[in-house]
């Protein structure tokens, strides 16, 4: 289990539904199922992984985010989770909004761009980060959206989105003191837990 | 010489036929005093009667779902035998399946085809047309007397995906989890329009006689014919036709013969479909059929709302599309996913990259059958267990076995 995936558990409220946006292989609902007793779906595009889904005994279904979440209600569910997603989708800002339509708080993890790793990368060497977070090549990479915590944050400002808590997670990903001090330069993946009122 | 299955197979297989005395009241406000189901069965009916699953045929199939008939030809199985048998999606080493010829057939199920015995001639076009819920309600009593209570899962594609859906929703407590398949919630306006065109198609053959053909020994042959062949379009998709067919002349066709005989491969192939299906189903079948599919609505018992009439159901739901299905395209199967989350039901929902188009949930596809056998393969997990609970705990009783083979005979 990715360590970021047992903090987001510790965030959840047992018996809650929760809908897993992109949740590939189902690992994560699975986790919550057993840990949490959540119920709920994930959203996946991926034949082979709703296959997995599928044995795993996950409840996915094939959807395209970059399309809406028009077929969910109202907070219709307790958590919207979507974990290293944002940075893959065209339409980050309307997501954003359907997920806190759509649930009542969401949960959103992405590899955070300012980590000094790939500062170096740009300033001492002139190439594009590459590393364990962020392993593809520029031009085979699925991220359209290169962001960093401090460029997330300023968005949930504009949008009056509420940040209800925040954990950042250093090259270890564990949430240890430096990345708590230094966010945007030690924390390699951040993990947010948003509301609006 | 006995031919030699092969072991994937569930063999030789033998029809049973079942009677029901007791009058079914049907939609259409008459009812059945008595009535035949044909049926098979593979596998083995464990101790608490848990593993039971059925499958629900759709237009033109019938109760001959796997396996060979005595004297068949053993290349020519059962409909679904892709799916059926040792260690495939529906394995018969875990399950017992079983599937019927509806009510309305015309393969030993009491039809138009059948005996009135109010004035003992074939019933023809007087025999009522059922519905979906019809149907259901007589399976229901097929699976009472094979001492079925509640069944693992009810699975169909097309008509028989609505089938499985129906179960859901008539008999909530009867059915673990539901499998519909390139089904749609009801049919749309174009979907009735190729069903009206089949049925002008048979009604309009001189050979028709209001549905009375049997008296005068003839079958409408080109109208039924021509509504076979226009479903097979609608089966098909445009990339597979074009792959299939494409402008190929068909042999012996060396140039155009500026005439209308069969000249195009998609013409040869249409016309044979077409004319087999003559020699194999009966027209009064079709037009019921096609009525059938016409009046699945189960929203118009819930005020047009689909997710109310989930919400009393307690199935677990698998809903499966193919990209290139037009007659029930994945938008169709998307509606009725959107109504089970809308009722809060448990739902997982694949769409199948595939150019078979409709005909594609009767194609071995390797995602589609990992995700049936995924799936199931949990299900018998979950029944197996349920079963050791029950055998531990002597309180509750499993279900009453219902002597079912006293009036089963063999067809």
């Amino acid at each position: 289990m990715r360590p970021e995936l047992e903090l987001i558990s510790e965030w959840i409220r047992p018996g809650a539904r929760v809908l897993d946006l992109g949740c590939g292989d189902g690992a994560l609902l699975a986790y919550l199922h057993e840990r949490r007793q959540v119920s709920g779906y994930g959203l996946e595009i991926d034949s082979a992984n709703i296959v997995k889904c599928i044995q795993a005994g996950v409840n996915v279904i094939h959807a395209d985010l970059e399309a809406g979440l028009e077929d969910f209600g109202d907070s219709s569910f307790d958590y919207v989770i979507m974990t290293q997603t944002l940075q893959a989708v065209r339409h980050t800002e309307r997501l954003l909004d359907e997920m806190l339509r759509v649930g009542r708080q969401s949960i959103v993890t992405f590899p955070n761009f300012g980590f000094w790793r790939g500062r170096l990368q740009i300033a001492l060497q002139g190439l594009m980060p590459v590393g364990k977070t962020l392993p593809y090549q520029w031009y085979d990479t699925p991220n359209v959206h290169l962001f960093t915590i401090r460029d997330f944050e300023a968005l949930c400002r504009n949008k009056h989105i509420d940040i209800l808590q925040r954990m950042v997670l250093d090259h270890a990903h564990q949430p240890r003191l430096g990345p708590r001090l230094w966010p945007n330069l030690l924390g390699e993946i951040a993990l947010y837990r948003l509301g609006r009122a | 010489m006995p031919h030699h299955f092969p072991p994937d197979s569930v063999g030789l297989v033998t029809p049973q036929t079942l009677q029901f005395e007791e009058p079914l009241a049907l939609d259409c406000g008459r009812s059945l005093a008595e009535y035949e189901l044909v049926h098979e069965t593979y596998g083995t009916l464990n101790a608490d009667h848990s593993n039971a699953v059925l499958i629900c045929h759709a237009l033109s199939g019938d109760h001959h779902a796997a396996g060979c008939h005595e004297g068949a030809d053993p290349n020519k199985p059962g409909w679904w035998d892709n799916c059926i048998g040792p260690g495939k999606p529906f394995d018969t080493r875990e399950f017992f399946v079983v599937c019927c010829n509806n009510l309305g057939g015309c393969k030993g199920s009491t039809g138009p085809t059948s005996i009135n015995p109010e004035n003992r001639k074939p019933y023809g076009p007087d025999f009522p047309i059922v519905t979906v819920k019809d149907w259901v309600r007589s399976q229901a009593r097929l699976a009472d007397r094979l001492g079925i209570r509640r069944w693992a899962a009810v699975i169909g594609g097309s008509l028989g995906g609505m089938q499985a859906m129906q179960w859901a929703i008539t008999y909530p407590d009867r059915v673990r989890h539901a499998l519909v398949i390139a089904a749609a919630p009801r049919l749309s306006a174009q979907n009735i329009a190729f069903n009206e065109v089949a049925r002008q198609a048979i009604i309009s053959d001189p050979d028709f006689h209001h549905g009375h053909y049997y008296e005068f020994g003839v079958v409408p042959r080109r109208g039924l014919m021509i509504a076979r062949m226009l479903g097979h379009i609608t089966y098909l998709s445009d990339e597979g036709m074009r792959a299939k067919f494409g402008r190929e002349l068909w042999e012996g066709t060396p140039n155009f013969n500026f005439n209308f005989d069969t000249e195009f491969q998609v013409e040869s192939y249409l016309r044979h479909q077409g004319k087999a299906f003559v020699d194999r189903f009966d027209a009064n079948t079709y037009l019921l059929m096609t009525k059938t599919l016409d009046y699945f609505d189960p929203a118009a018992d819930f005020d047009q709302d689909l997710s109310a009439a989930f919400h009393r159901t307690q199935a677990r739901f698998l809903v499966i599309s193919f990209t290139s299905d037009w007659r029930f395209a994945p938008a169709r199967s998307r509606e009725i996913v959107r109504a089970l989350v809308r009722a809060g039901r448990e739902v997982s929902y694949s769409e199948i990259s595939s150019e078979y188009g409709h005909d594609a949930f009767l194609m071995p596809i390797p995602l589609y059958h990992e995700a049936l056998r995924g799936y199931l393969s949990r299900v018998a997990r979950e029944v197996n267990l349920n079963g050791r609970d029950r055998e531990s705990s002597p309180t509750i009783p499993p279900t009453a076995p219902v002597a079912a083979e006293a009036n089963a005979h063999a067809t």
